[in-house]
């Protein structure tokens, strides 16, 4: 193999394990400063969030707040900050929900059977969509809703998000299907199993963290889009919270901090729930894990 | 062939395990596809054609749209703005997917690779975090952070004043995607190395081989197929990331304007819809490219292998 | 791709029901279901309880539906009259709505910028009030009590097509203790733009004082416009747009960028605050600290931003501290229509939906809603130049600055031209400004200017230089 070009150790038994040690030593401490510095990184910016809902006169600067809890009742008066939440579960989950189901069934058919031109159509579609989540397909998207008598409608916006997820959640199941071992299916196959039930009761729990992973980005993604929601649906009582979250500023555009820190929080908090649950329920990873 | 360094649509295993055939196979394939077709093709189709029009979204040129053929397209091809603005968006792959994301989230996932227990969970879960969060909500953090008056990091490190998204809008965006997107590549890199033997590494490290050749020789032909997968998927979605306009809106003077903020401003704020088509277009066909380039660099390889 | 011949079609039908309607209207006059016993309308506006400018919204739910189901009950009618809120911004407000109305949906009675009515109705989005509702529409009372130049505001090509809420008025303010520690007079009134710049060059001699704010730059948007290119530009005889063509790099454009580079260059004005995406609002939390010396602005700061009561940067102190005076022009007299002082104005319009079911109740609702009664209420004590005169001046009266606005300075205001371009040049305009205060010179950034506006309007043709 190639490790064999290493260059061969110049130095006597002895001294190699102490250097050995030493490095190794270093490599430890190399790697737990670097963690620290990754856990910092990203931990940093996410203090403003922790602290100024609670704090009764916010600014821009994370600190210590002076506690009080008269932000989230301050929001509890804007009519539609709560229903806004339950919209955006309904939108998150309608999505997540076709996303997975049709991504896993496309990606396992894809996987088992030999479709001609299967690459190109997969590269293809990767690369439609990502123009049709940009501002110039607005108009398209609202004509073919229009069209489709989908204006007002959450069923209307449940579609089109799940059409552009769609590509990309076939692409990293499929690679979940491939590294899957197909003798499961085959010994089932031969006990009589119909290929449905062979998905349903072998392949779906073989690639469970995969579906979950697809369906926690799914969820993401719809979580936080504002434009289809906001072009489709009529009013504030559909709309989710993303949408609702920029009626939270002033005439002048400033924003109005306690409502926006406070609202931030209530608006993240069902995300980074939802993630917790599934990871410690389906684990949370990608291909290649379930092979351990 | 080993599992696990096959690129990532490369060939199937076993074909048709579960006995599917190919009528039930397209009967699995149907739903998403009729989904696509609809809500992402058509509109996909419409698009293209919005863009050799000259439509806009109000005035006469909206009750009378035009056929203009390739206007748009040499349009954009000459204006300045547009190749300064492409310019910077090569910059932000480069800098925020390739080498940010994906170098990043293998550092973490490598870091990581033998530990369990409380510090990876930890860690783990506040890169995912940045990940799953509502990008308003994120940029409104970003720039809470980075403010020159009041931000945060200018507090920590004593420096008021310090106008980061005026001085270094770039940088700045590149760091926050960074931030945003590490936990895919993190993931990815961390289902990838599980197919890396520990057996393999150990012998490397015995045999006196340093880290950077352990990853060049031991590892990364093992999870070469990932490293394409994930290249390929973080290169497009940065490409087409819009976040950046919620923190620095493209500024200071386009400074920071990567071509999704571009089309957004003359899609939306200046109404030329057909013209922003044609940008979106052109932004299609070099995403092709990216995505040929990387099949090329990392897929044939794999055969001469 | 089957986009296209449906596309089509979609435009043929579209023009169709256009002349039809149009031949309609003519001939009898009488809109669709004007006796109809059960009637729903909408209205929609960019205003939403508990965010985005909350009160108007609370006026529409809590006193214009109410009154006006009551009064058509009396009329032995059964009205449902629904409010759909929106708290975005402008731009995505009006994509929303220029969708709507394109697919013949929206609200019957909308909300909108004036400087939007030209460009929809170029684009067959609205029509003019009396096509839509009828006859009934001239003889409203209403028109009497708005100005010709306020009515400009909903008018396009000499045709009304909704109703003003009101208008503003630009001015500079300035500090007057800033100004006394400075050796300069109370009560200001600088006749040149030179008066300007020495008041500045004495400021500068205050320690941590910015001496002028004027706003430039693209992060200010539509604000370095109004309050700064526009203004300037009018004061030194130009017209952004006139007889048909846009301004290249003319004298007045040179001139207007000249100031910038006198303002900015000569360490007057503080060019990193122009490129902060929050700039506006740092020069209004910086005028109420004291920091900034003189600043242009409408007369929104005075009312909603140093408003001792509930401003977003309040000033206990605004009537003693703060003193406005007219934009002057370069020199006396050098002004569009020789003028020797100069503002800009817009402001809010209602406009009927073209395809709403019931055209005439629609237009009973506007009118009601900009009857001297629904404007008073919609004020609920906040004081604000409306549209309507016979309002003004009974709100007004108590108002320095208000009354200062509706006598001096609206008589010498000018519009912005309502073309869908406009944006779009106005974007051009202020990276002239940029480029000024940026340190380039004023024919380098009238040259830069004038090449991007030809390929906004299509071609040198359309330009003066």
């Amino acid at each position: 193999m190639t490790t064999t070009a290493a260059p061969a150790p110049t130095t006597e038994p002895t001294g190699e394990r102490s250097t050995f040690a030493v490095r190794h030593l270093l490599a430890q401490i190399g790697r737990y400063t670097f963690l620290c510095a990754v856990l910092g990184f990203f931990a940093l910016p996410l203090l403003w969030l922790a602290t100024a809902p609670f704090d009764d006169t916010p600014t821009i600067t994370a600190s210590l707040p002076r506690f009080t809890l008269d932000n989230f009742r301050a929001l509890l008066d804007n009519p539609y900050a709560l229903s806004s939440l339950l919209n955006s579960v309904y939108l998150a989950a309608g999505t997540a929900a076709l996303v997975v189901t049709f991504a896993a069934l496309a990606a396992y058919a894809l996987s088992r059977v030999r479709v001609p031109g299967r690459d190109a159509l997969l590269y293809g579609l990767l690369l439609l969509s990502s123009i049709v989540t940009g501002t110039a397909t607005m108009v398209p998207l609202f004509e073919l809703a229009f069209r489709l008598n989908l204006i007002d409608s959450r069923l209307g916006v449940i579609l089109i998000l799940s059409g552009g997820l769609l590509p990309a959640a076939i692409f990293i199941l499929k690679d979940f299907m491939d590294s899957t071992p197909t003798s499961y299916e085959e010994s089932a196959r031969v006990f009589g199993a119909s290929p449905l039930q062979i998905m349903r009761h072998i392949v779906v729990p073989l690639v469970r963290p995969g579906l979950a992973t697809v369906g926690v980005w799914a969820v993401a993604n719809v979580w936080g889009n504002f434009l289809v929601p906001f072009l489709l649906l009529r009013g504030p009582d559909k709309a989710p919270a993303a949408v609702i979250m920029y009626t939270l500023y002033t005439e002048g555009g400033q924003a109005d901090l306690r409502l926006l820190s406070t609202f931030s929080l209530l608006y993240s908090l069902p995300v980074a729930l939802m993630f917790v649950f599934v990871s410690s329920r389906y684990g949370f990873r990608f291909h290649g894990g379930i092979k351990r | 062939m080993v599992e696990g360094r096959r690129p990532a649509t490369g060939a199937s295993p076993a074909p048709d395990a579960a006995g599917l055939g190919r009528a039930r196979a397209t009967g699995f394939l149907v739903p998403a596809m009729v989904l696509i077709l609809v809500f992402l093709v058509v509109p996909a189709a419409w698009t293209i054609y919005l863009g050799v029009t000259n439509y806009r979204l109000t005035g006469l040129a909206a009750a009378h749209p035009e056929v203009v053929g390739l206007d748009n397209y040499t349009r954009a091809l000459g204006d300045e703005r547009f190749t300064n603005s492409l310019l910077l968006t090569l910059q932000f792959v480069l800098g925020s997917a390739v080498i940010g994301q994906a170098g990043l989230g293998f550092a973490i996932a490598f870091a990581l690779r033998d530990r369990r227990g409380p510090l990876r969970r930890v860690v783990e879960g506040f890169v995912l975090l940045s990940w799953i969060l509502p990008s308003s909500v994120v940029a409104f953090l970003w720039i809470a952070l980075l403010d020159r008056d009041g931000g945060t990091l200018n507090a920590l490190l004593g420096i008021p004043g310090t106008a980061w998204l005026l001085d270094h809008p770039m940088l700045s965006i590149i760091i926050f995607n960074t931030w945003r997107g590490t936990a895919f590549s993190m993931m990815l890199y961390a289902a990838a190395l599980e197919n890396v033997p520990r057996s393999h590494l150990e012998t490397a490290r015995l045999a006196g081989a340093s880290t950077w050749q352990q990853l060049r020789d031991v590892v990364f032909p093992r999870i070469r197929g990932h490293v394409l997968t994930n290249l390929l998927l973080i290169s497009l979605w940065t490409f087409n990331d819009f976040a950046p306009f919620l923190i620095t809106a493209g500024g200071p003077e386009q400074r920071s304007e990567i071509l999704p903020v571009y089309v957004y401003k003359v899609a939306l704020a200046g109404g030329e819809l057909g013209f922003g088509a044609a940008i979106s277009f052109i932004m299609l066909l070099i995403n092709l490219v990216i995505a040929l380039v990387y099949l090329r660099m990392l897929g044939r390889r794999k055969e001469a292998a | 791709m089957s986009a296209k011949p449906r596309r089509a079609a979609g435009v043929l039908a579209a023009l169709t029901a256009v002349a039809l309607t149009a031949t309609a209207c003519g001939g009898s006059d009488e809109p669709a279901g004007k006796d109809a016993k059960n009637i729903t309308l909408t209205i929609s506006a960019n205003s939403i309880v508990g965010g985005k400018n909350s009160a108007g919204a609370e006026w529409i739910e809590k006193w214009v539906i109410p009154k006006f189901v009551e009064a058509q009950k009396a009329k032995g009618v059964t009205a449902k009259v629904t409010f759909v809120p929106s708290g975005v911004d402008d731009e995505q407000y009006k994509t929303k709505l220029a969708l709507d109305l394109r697919s013949k949906g929206g609200a019957d009675v909308i909300a909108v910028d004036g400087i939007w009515v030209g460009e929809f109705a170029q684009a067959g989005y609205l029509k003019p009030l009396s096509e839509v509702a009828g006859g009934q529409v001239d003889s409203w009372e209403g028109w009497s009590q708005i100005p010709e130049t306020v009515q400009g505001l909903g008018s396009f090509e000499n045709k009304r097509y909704g109703i003003p809420l009101g208008t503003d008025g630009r001015v500079l303010y300035y500090n007057k203790k800033l100004f006394a520690q400075a050796g300069l007079p109370a009560d200001w009134q600088p006749k040149s733009w030179q008066e300007i710049l020495d008041a500045g060059a004495k400021l500068k001699a205050l320690p941590g004082v910015t001496p002028i704010q004027i706003n430039a730059g693209t992060a200010m948007g539509e604000a370095t416009s109004m309050q700064g290119a526009l203004p300037l530009l009018v004061g030194a005889g130009g017209e952004i747009y006139k007889d048909g063509k846009w301004s290249g790099a003319t004298q007045p454009v040179k001139d207007m960028l000249d100031f910038y580079t006198k303002v900015y260059g000569g360490g007057l004005g503080d060019p990193k605050l122009q490129q902060e995406a929050k700039g506006r609002d740092k020069s209004f939390a910086e005028f109420a600290a004291g920091k900034i010396g003189i600043l242009g602005e409408g007369d929104y700061f005075w009312r909603s931003v140093v408003n001792p009561k509930d401003g977003i940067a309040k000033m206990a102190d605004r009537d003693t501290t703060v003193g406005f005076a007219m934009i002057p022009a370069k020199q006396p007299g050098a002004g569009i229509r020789g003028q020797d002082f100069v503002s800009m104005s817009g402001g809010g319009v209602r406009v009927l939906n073209p395809n709403s079911k019931f055209p005439s109740q629609a237009w009973e609702l506007l009118s009601f809603m900009h009857s001297a009664e629904g404007v008073k209420a919609e004020l609920a004590g906040e004081k604000r130049i409306t549209a309507r005169s016979d309002v003004n001046k009974e709100v007004l009266a108590g108002d320095p600055m208000l009354s200062f606005i509706t006598d001096k300075v609206l008589p010498v205001t000018a519009y912005r031209p309502p073309l869908a371009v406009y944006p779009q040049v106005s974007v051009a305009l202020q990276e002239a400004t940029a480029a000024a205060a940026a340190g380039k010179s004023a024919d380098e950034a009238a040259t830069a200017y004038q090449k991007k506006v030809e390929g906004i309007v299509g071609g040198p043709g359309n330009v003066t230089s």
